[in-house]
């Protein structure tokens, strides 16, 4: 690797200064799985790697009495699945941090970085819009300098986002679903692990108290667009409509209709849209047994 | 022990624990863990194959938890402690998992060898008892172009029994 130097930084103000000063020479590194991994094939020119995992507030799994859950930016995946209360509530996160890599990736892995990553073909964006996630962002300019964007909202094209310079993630919140609510994640590979999704999609519904009736449901598709892929179409699909393989085949033909993938080695197009509309349907499926309990 | 190096003006200042051992030393900042341990500490048993995460040669335990040390800063282990397959023999012979490994036959080139090892110690002194999918589970990880896996598989859960 070219040299650069390496920061630890213990609180938010700290990172965000070095991270401010060096501008694009800096990069924060959480687990490192995907910034060593660039900066070793010379992605970036890099004076400085700081290292957010000495941070408080990035390195915490936070319950909120509302229900709500803040996941620090910097917490790996093992942490996540090894946390009962998010298998119990957030059980679609649980789907896609234990399926990233093997288990050496699962124990430097942060969700936090996969989203700061801003792959198309991340595991990890999609389930975290299906629960409505929130991320909590700090800048430049002290507490002032707090703003939150919706994880829907986050990405902007491969491996860009809405962090400006000096800003870092400090964590995403999911709000608490409440009743009748379920998620679920699943992604095609050729192999059964260590692979990148052909194509992914993450769904969840609110049901009513009868479990018979989609109230609010979200699709999200991963690998098909240049960011996670909001599917509006398949959402509106499902809303108001009674639970039945007809509406869920009318939002799953809806997300292989919206889906606008490349062609590439992992897959064509054709098997691209037909891949999401087979998982949209599946997780459909998943996430209305989850929010029937 | 300390490992004597030249000082620099970036190097980083590391203080760890590698096999149970105290260590200090100083670390360029972009070195890697795994050269860390081969260059600086002087442990070669952890390999290196491909640099990017994929094939698992370069497996150590950090703090417990097995890691890719291709994708770990040397700097990053300070305050933390380190296990490499140096440190799984004992005075009283090889760790049952290195003799099943032999008496299994489960390596050929054996490059891989060192990064299966750590990752099956880090399963098996968490799961004593862990079923086959679970085992082939834990090292999708760790890649093999010699052995095929199954007499990998055989060996850690022979040495599952035995440790029983
Ligand atoms: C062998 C292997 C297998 C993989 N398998 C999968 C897979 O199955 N699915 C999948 O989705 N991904 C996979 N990945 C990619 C990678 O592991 C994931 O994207 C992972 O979640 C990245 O997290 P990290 O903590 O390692 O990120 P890092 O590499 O530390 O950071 C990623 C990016 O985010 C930036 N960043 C990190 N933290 C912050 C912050 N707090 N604020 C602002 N920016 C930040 C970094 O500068 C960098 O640009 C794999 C990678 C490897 C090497
Ligand atoms: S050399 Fe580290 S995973 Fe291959
Ligand atoms: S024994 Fe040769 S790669 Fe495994």
């Amino acid at each position: 690797m070219h040299p650069f130097a390496y920061e630890a930084p213990t609180t938010i103000d700290a990172a965000v200064a070095l991270l401010d000063k060096h501008g694009d020479r800096a990069r924060p590194i959480a687990g490192g799985t995907d910034v060593l991994v660039q900066a070793r094939a010379n992605r970036w020119d890099l004076d400085a790697i700081v290292d957010v995992k000495n941070i408080p507030e990035l390195t915490e799994i936070s319950h909120y009495p509302d229900g709500s859950v803040a996941i620090g930016a910097a917490v790996p995946c093992y942490q996540i699945y090894e946390d009962q209360k998010i298998r119990d509530n957030f059980p679609g996160i649980i789907d896609a941090v234990e399926m990233i890599g093997g288990i050496q990736i699962q124990s430097r892995a942060a969700l936090g970085g996969n989203l700061c990553n801003s792959s198309p073909s991340a595991d990890g964006i999609c389930p975290l819009i299906a629960y409505n996630a929130v991320c909590h962002i700090a800048g430049p300019g002290g507490d002032d300098n707090h703003r939150d964007v919706a994880v829907e909202d986050f990405c902007t094209g491969p491996g860009s986002n809405v962090l400006a310079r000096g800003e870092i993630l400090v964590s995403v919140v999911l709000p608490n679903p409440g009743d009748n609510f379920g998620a679920a994640y699943e992604r095609f590979i050729p192999r059964n692990e260590m692979d990148i999704a052909v194509a992914g999609a993450g769904v969840s519904v609110k049901l009513n108290a009868a479990g018979d009736k989609f109230e609010a449901a979200r699709v999200a598709l991963a690998a098909v667009a240049p960011v996670p892929l909001v599917v509006p179409a398949a959402e509106a699909a499902l809303v108001g409509n009674s639970v039945s393989d007809d509406v869920i085949e009318a939002a799953a033909k809806a997300a292989g209709d919206a889906a606008s993938p490349i062609a590439d080695m992992r897959g064509t197009i054709d098997q691209r849209k037909h891949l999401s509309a087979v998982l949209t349907r599946r997780m459909i499926n998943q996430a209305v047994a989850r929010a029937r309990g | 022990m300390t490992t004597q190096i030249t000082p620099g003006p970036s190097r980083v200042h590391v203080r760890t624990t590698i096999n149970g051992q105290a260590h200090e030393f100083l670390v360029p900042p972009y070195m890697s863990l795994l050269d860390t341990l081969r260059e600086i500490v002087g442990l070669t048993g952890t390999k290196e194959g491909c640099l990017d995460g994929n094939c698992g040669a370069c497996t150590v335990s950090l703090d417990g938890r097995i890691v890719d040390s291709c994708l770990v800063l040397g700097a990053e282990i300070n305050g933390k402690s380190v296990e490499t397959v140096e440190g799984m023999a004992t005075a009283n012979g090889l760790h049952p998992l290195q003799q099943a490994f032999l008496e299994e036959a489960a390596l050929q080139c054996g490059i891989c060898t060192p990064g299966f090892l750590v990752a099956a110690k880090g399963l098996l002194d968490n799961e004593p008892a862990p079923d086959e999918h679970r085992i082939r589970h834990w090292l999708a990880g760790n890649l093999c172009r010699c052995t095929g896996y199954d007499k990998i598989v055989r060996a850690v859960q022979k040495a599952s029994a035995e440790m029983a």
